[in-house]
Formats: C-alpha cells, sequence, structure tokens
C-alpha cells in the first residue's frame, strides 16, 4: 500500500504545509510499511522535502500549471497515483488543494475525509479523526474505499526531520484541453504581507478598536511579532478591514500558533474559526467577554493603551533575545 | 437560465454541540435547523439572477422530512421550486450522487452549491459534484456574472483573490462575497403565504456506495482557565509566552 503526497509550492518554493504533510506521511507510510512519494508541479529544489522522509520524487514541470487550476492538477495528482499505484493520497488543506481534493477522490473512485487532525487511528478499517461542527467537536471516520484521499488540517501535526534521500524522477502527465476550461485571467496578491492562511501568529481586531484609523497599533503589534493581521465579522462587514481577514466560521479559519485577538467579544462564531489555534491571547475592556472562556493569556484593559506599550516591550525583547 | 442550488440544513450556529447513543449520533434535542450559511448567500444571488436577468430557481436538499421547514424557508425567499431527495445524507460523496442525479435531469446552466456546509465541514459535495458531472467547477466562488453562456467569476485564494472565467454549465461553491451579509433575504409575509403553494417535489434516492463513514464523535478535551495578567504587567505576559507556551 503505497502512499503519496502533493508537496504544494509557490513560485517554485514549497510551502511550510508541505513539509508538514511529508512529516505526517512518513509516519503514516511507517506504520503501513510502505514509503513516500512526492508530487511537485514546477518546484524548485525539491530535495528539501527529503528532510522530511519523502522516498521518491515525481517532477512536473511544464508551464501550462503556472498558474494553479483544479482540474489539470487533479490529473496530475491521479496520474501520479495510478503511475506508483498508491492507495493513500494525502493533500494539504490550503485553498488550492482543497480546491482539487473533491476532483481527486471522485477521479480515484477514493473515500475523502477532510480536515484531518491526527495519525489515522487504526489502518483496519481505515478511521481517522477529523474537525467537524466547525471545530467544536471532533468526527472519527471510516473510509471503506480502496483508494484514500485525506487532506490534513494546518498546524494539526507540525514538523518532524526525518533522513531520507529521495529518488527524483521526471513526470510528464498527460493533460487535456478540457482540463483549462476554467480560465484564470488574473490574479491579485495582497503583496508584501504575511497572509493568514500562512501565518504562525496572527493578530486579530475587533469593533473594540473603535475604528479603522486605529489599526496602525494592530499592523506595529503584528509588525513585530512577524504575524498576518485579521478582523472580526462586523470589522470587515464595516469596511475598517477587508473581507479577506475575516476570521470565523463564514468567514477564514486560522490554525496558528500564536492568536492575539484584541476587542472581539469572542462570539461563538468567531471562536468557530480559531478553535484550532494553539495559544490564544484576549485583550478586552469587559473582563465578562465570552473569548476569556477559550483563552490561555489574557488582559482586562483598553486595547488603545496597550497595544502600543506591549509592542513597545515585545521589541525591547525582541532585541535583547536576538 | 436554470439555476439549481443545493441547501444543506444545518444546526444553527449558536447551537450546542453534543451527542448520543454511546457518542455516535449529534444530539439534535433543542437543536434549530437553519439554511447553511454559505448555501444562503447562493440563494440570494441566485433571486438576484431571477430578478435582473431572468432565471428559475429551484432548490435542493438531500434529507429526511425534516428538512422541508428550510426549503419552505428558501422557497418564501423566492425560489421557484423546491426539491428534497428523501434519504439520510450519510457521506458527501452520497450527497453529491443524489445532486448529481437531480441535476442531470433538469438541465441546469448554473448550480450553486456552498463552500462547506457548517456541520460537517466536509468541503466535498460541491468538488464531487462537478466532478461527477463533468462540469465546470469554481472553489471558494465570491463573485459570479453570467453573460449569455459564460461566467466571470472570482475566487478567494490564499492571501488575494483569482479572477476566472468559464461556460457554463457550471458549478460553484460559494461564500460571503456572491452577496453582503446585509443583502441576505428573509421571507416577507407574501412570500410565506405564496411558498405554501408552491411544488416541493420528492424524490426517492439513487443508489450509492458508501465511501465514508462517521462511527464517532468526541469533544475537544475541556481547557484550563485563562491566566490573567494586569494591564501593567505587561513583562508577566511576555515571559508567559516566552517561557511557558513557547511560542515568541
Ligand atoms: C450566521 C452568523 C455567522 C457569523 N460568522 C462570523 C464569523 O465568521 N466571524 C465573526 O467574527 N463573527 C461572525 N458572526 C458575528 C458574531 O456573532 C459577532 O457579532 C462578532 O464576532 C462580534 O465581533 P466583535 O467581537 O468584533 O464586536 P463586538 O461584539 O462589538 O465586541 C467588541 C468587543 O470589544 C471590546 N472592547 C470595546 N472597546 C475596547 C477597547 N478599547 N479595548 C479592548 N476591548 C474593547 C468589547 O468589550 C467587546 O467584547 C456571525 C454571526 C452570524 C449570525
Amino acid at each position: 500500500m503505497s502512499l503519496l503526497i502533493y508537496a504544494e509550492s509557490a513560485d517554485g518554493k514549497f510551502k511550510k504545509v508541505a513539509f508538514e504533510l511529508a512529516s505526517y506521511a512518513k509516519k503514516v507510510a511507517e506504520s503501513l510499511g510502505t514509503t513516500v512519494t512526492a508530487v511537485t508541479v514546477n518546484a524548485g529544489n525539491v530535495s528539501e522535502l527529503s528532510k522530511y522522509g519523502v522516498d521518491k520524487v515525481l517532477k512536473v514541470s511544464n508551464d501550462k500549471l503556472n498558474n494553479f487550476n483544479a482540474k489539470a492538477f487533479a490529473d496530475v495528482v491521479e496520474q501520479a497515483a495510478q503511475k506508483e499505484g498508491a492507495k493513500v493520497i494525502l493533500l494539504s488543506s490550503t485553498t488550492d488543494s482543497l480546491y482539487m481534493a473533491p476532483l481527486v477522490a471522485v477521479g480515484l473512485d477514493a473515500g475523502f475525509a477532510s480536515n484531518v487532525v491526527g495519525l489515522p487511528l487504526s489502518t483496519s478499517p481505515f478511521q481517522v479523526k477529523r474537525n467537524a461542527f466547525s471545530n467544536k467537536a471532533f468526527n472519527i471516520t471510516e473510509i471503506n474505499t480502496d483508494v484514500k484521499v485525506l487532506s490534513l488540517a494546518k498546524n494539526s501535526y507540525g514538523l518532524v526531520e526525518s533522513n531520507a534521500a529521495a529518488v527524483e524522477e521526471d513526470f510528464a502527465p498527460s493533460l487535456n484541453d478540457a482540463d483549462f476550461n476554467v480560465k484564470v485571467e488574473s490574479v491579485e496578491k495582497t503583496t508584501g504581507k504575511v497572509t493568514i492562511a500562512d501565518a504562525d501568529v496572527v493578530v486579530s481586531g475587533g469593533r473594540g478598536l473603535k475604528g479603522p484609523e486605529n489599526w496602525g497599533i494592530l499592523e506595529d503589534l503584528a509588525g513585530v511579532l512577524g504575524a498576518a493581521t485579521a478582523c472580526s465579522k462586523p470589522v470587515s462587514d464595516l469596511g475598517w478591514r477587508p473581507h479577506s481577514e475575516h476570521v470565523g466560521q463564514t468567514g477564514k479559519p486560522v490554525a496558528a500558533n500564536l492568536y492575539v485577538a484584541v476587542g472581539i467579544s469572542g462570539a461563538i462564531q468567531h471562536i468557530a474559526g480559531i478553535n484550532s489555534s494553539k495559544v490564544k491571547v484576549v485583550i478586552n475592556t469587559d473582563a465578562d467577554a465570552p473569548f476569556f472562556k477559550v483563552a490561555d493569556y489574557g488582559i482586562v484593559g483598553d486595547a488603545l493603551e496597550i497595544l502600543p506599550r506591549l509592542t513597545q516591550k515585545l521589541k525591547e525583547f525582541k532585541t535583547q533575545n536576538a | 437560465m436554470k439555476i439549481l442550488v443545493c441547501i444543506s440544513h444545518v444546526p444553527d450556529t449558536t447551537s450546542k454541540i453534543n451527542f448520543v447513543n454511546g457518542d455516535t449520533e449529534f444530539d439534535t434535542n433543542g437543536v434549530q435547523y437553519v439554511i447553511n450559511p454559505n448555501d444562503e448567500f447562493g440563494l440570494t444571488r441566485a433571486i438576484w439572477f431571477q430578478e435582473q436577468q431572468g432565471a428559475n430557481v429551484t432548490v435542493v436538499n438531500v434529507g429526511g422530512a425534516d428538512a422541508e421547514a428550510t426549503l419552505r424557508k428558501a422557497l418564501a425567499i423566492g425560489a421557484n421550486e423546491a426539491i428534497r431527495v428523501n434519504a439520510t445524507p450519510t457521506d458527501g460523496f452520497f450527497v453529491a450522487k443524489q445532486l448529481a442525479e437531480v441535476a442531470k435531469s433538469g438541465g441546469y446552466d448554473l448550480i450553486i452549491c456552498g463552500r462547506e456546509s457548517l456541520d460537517y465541514n466536509g468541503g466535498m459535495v460541491p468538488g464531487m459534484l462537478a466532478s461527477l458531472l463533468d462540469y465546470n467547477f469554481v472553489n471558494s466562488c465570491a463573485e459570479i456574472t453570467i453573460n449569455g453562456t459564460s461566467a466571470k467569476a472570482a475566487r478567494e485564494i490564499d492571501g488575494g483573490k483569482e479572477t476566472i472565467s468559464a461556460a457554463l454549465p457550471l458549478v460553484i461553491g460559494g461564500q460571503k462575497g456572491l452577496v453582503e451579509e446585509k443583502d441576505l433575504r428573509i421571507p416577507n409575509m407574501r412570500g410565506i403565504m405564496t411558498a405554501r403553494t408552491k411544488v416541493l417535489t420528492v424524490l426517492e434516492p439513487v443508489a450509492a456506495n458508501i465511501n465514508t463513514k462517521a462511527v464517532k464523535f468526541e469533544k475537544p478535551a475541556p481547557k484550563s482557565a485563562v491566566k490573567l495578567f494586569a494591564a501593567d504587567d505587561l513583562d508577566g505576559l511576555i515571559n508567559a509566552l516566552h517561557n511557558e507556551a513557547k511560542v515568541i
């Protein structure tokens, strides 16, 4: 029972989730007594994958695949799986990977489990634990098909190094015109900033920040922490921040190592989006704000007064601990 | 234009999540069900197409008789007709298979699903449906316009936005952005009255493999109480984040 991962890259560089997926795959492969093959698309230095236990890399180089295209990428993964005789196909939980995952599953007649948060609880029957009910519960799912597709929730396994020397092989899957029926006309990237999806630290502001004119102090804090900025839903509804920053059940999920919530009440729909973040810090004037119930650390106080001081203190801390 | 809007009937976002029967089933006791929020954006967008450029809007749900209240609500909001496939939605593939069957016989130009439903969070039905039908597919769709037989759409990507064009028939996994929250429709009295006379067809399911099965549920372990620091003890907080939580 061999195992295939799709190692996601952007501009030729692997995303951190690719290394997390490889780490996870290595462990699953061990329990199945098999090896890990990765398929890459227009990635640069694929030897980096070895460090996380990948034994073989199928390298696809094709200019037509410079932009992500779900159908074409699903074709690549399916053909790689067929070539390797892979019974388990592992994908990340990025927007792109989740876009193609159901296509891969149908293409390979495979059962699909998304949001997987840990190693299989059993491999026969094949059972995995996954997030459900907007992270308010876990669901143990059994996959009954011969071929299985799993997508791993971000930051749910971590990076584990192991030494393998990956064999590299060029791979040219056959793509057809129909793969490109959905055309990407243009891509607008929020440049120069850490995005919520990639960030290990997220600093998020709510209506308690009073207005867009106060976002500077939040950005300063994010700057010193190397964090992405985010917000609650009313903040984006009011147009203080772009919709792409809205976190929660109807917004983006955040699985960061550190989530700092400033002036956010902690409504259940907001919490649903941040439950899988590891450490939560809350700053709020209201000691009864529900957010304190789910937080690890908190300060009851005025954000407008605390943030500048916190940023200054962190700067000093960083210089001392550099 | 014929539009099919796939509606998932889910616990209201503030519901308490509990399980019964040895943690094998969701506890529906006291739970209010609603139109899945991602689907609600899609439904409103479909009604706009109906009002602004002419479209016939059918809503469909795979579920038990209890889901009919949710379908009636969609009819009250303005959908022309409703279909319920009479089956328990056991897994994403099963649901996609039923929807594909409905879609094939209806000849729809545009099929609107929500990006994911907020109960099982599978995020798989729209893509599987597109795949089974071999239709074009746009996921995380946050804008869409239709001109004749072609669509322009925008998709949210990690750290930005992508503009896409595709021919109909098309399946989208929709979300906020298709319309703004403030524009979501709520049924008015007239809508509720006319909904009673609209057609709600009940179909029996087709056979489908059960690829995955939810065998058990668990709740996260209760967490320890928050550690509070005084507003003038920021050093205490930084120290805890560094030495205890090890995140800075
Ligand atoms: C179907 C549905 C889906 C939803 N989805 C989402 C979602 O995805 N994401 C989301 O965020 N919300 C969502 N909501 C909205 C959610 O219920 C809350 O309304 C929202 O999260 C509240 O945002 P807030 O905490 O920023 O604002 P408020 O509720 O106004 O709270 C502001 C907080 O700031 C504090 N504060 C005020 N002044 C200061 C100060 N100077 N310093 C420090 N603290 C201060 C207050 O004590 C308060 O706790 C959804 C709602 C529904 C019905």
